[in-house]
């Protein structure tokens, strides 16, 4: 099964190198997604910088024993209008975790990110065009980023 | 491969959507026996409630993998929920559950 994956990826892999030698796929094109997600990712580091301090529930574990798995929690369902909740990490590469655009659902997101080491967490809540913020600090005593 | 849990729940008038997604979520930065893994991470996510777009959600390569969300969206019991992903190599994947 593992081999059969290999190969699978393996042949995705020289489609897309073969298109790019034949000039239908400049790099750029084929990186434009991840500079998107990484131009989001700066947008809300600059935005976190600014945000006031939220009076929403943000849940997070102090010690993380596996830096693989964190599972985090916002729960702003007392706001109304919330329209994005986001997930800022300070210490990674690209801190932004996730972002998730709400329209008519309660400001309420939990899931479980990954972390390379011990690291400030930002969570953001924007309800009503105004950003919001609650930071905690999660410890991390085994990595999840490899190494 | 792809495979979506997807459970939700009504409660007093809100769904709180349960939702697992298989996905190995590599951030491309990883080292297996010297090289790099390639990139392999859910990029988008979307959300339906009987076809409204409720959830739109930018994900990047630092969530779990094996990814778990949980929303809460306001609705009753009988109602579809939708939802729909796509990664970085252009693979999509969906679901669609009632609620209970």
């Amino acid at each position: 099964m593992k081999r059969r994956l290999f190969l699978k990826s393996a042949m995705a892999g020289s489609a897309v190198v073969t298109a790019v030698g034949a000039g239908l796929l400049t790099p750029s094109a084929a990186f434009a997604a991840t500079a998107d997600f990484k131009a989001t990712s700066d947008v809300a580091m600059k935005n976190a910088s600014s945000a006031g301090n939220g009076s929403f529930k943000f849940k997070a574990p102090k010690i993380a024993e596996n830096g693989a798995v964190v599972p985090m929690e916002v729960n702003a369902s007392k706001m109304s209008n919330v329209t994005n909740i986001s997930f800022l990490i300070r210490e990674n590469g690209t801190p932004l975790a996730a972002s998730f655009n709400l329209s008519g659902a309660v400001g309420f997101v939990s899931t479980r990110v990954k972390m390379g080491k011990t690291s400030k967490v930002d969570a953001l809540v924007t309800a009503g065009g105004s950003t919001t913020k609650v930071t905690k600090e999660v410890k991390v005593t085994i990595g999840g980023c490899g190494g | 491969m792809a495979k979506i849990k997807l459970k939700p729940k009504a409660r007093k008038g809100v769904i709180s959507i349960k939702a697992l997604i298989k996905h190995p979520m590599e951030t491309g930065l990883r080292k297996k026996k010297g090289k790099l893994v390639p990139a392999n991470h859910i990029e988008h996510m979307v959300i339906l409630h009987n076809g409204n777009k409720v959830v739109d959600a930018d994900i990047g390569s630092t969530v779990s993998k094996d990814p778990y969300f949980k929303f809460k969206v306001a609705g009753a019991k009988g109602d579809t929920i939708e939802l729909k992903y796509k990664d970085n190599l252009g693979k999509t994947g969906s679901k669609t559950a009632k609620s209970k």
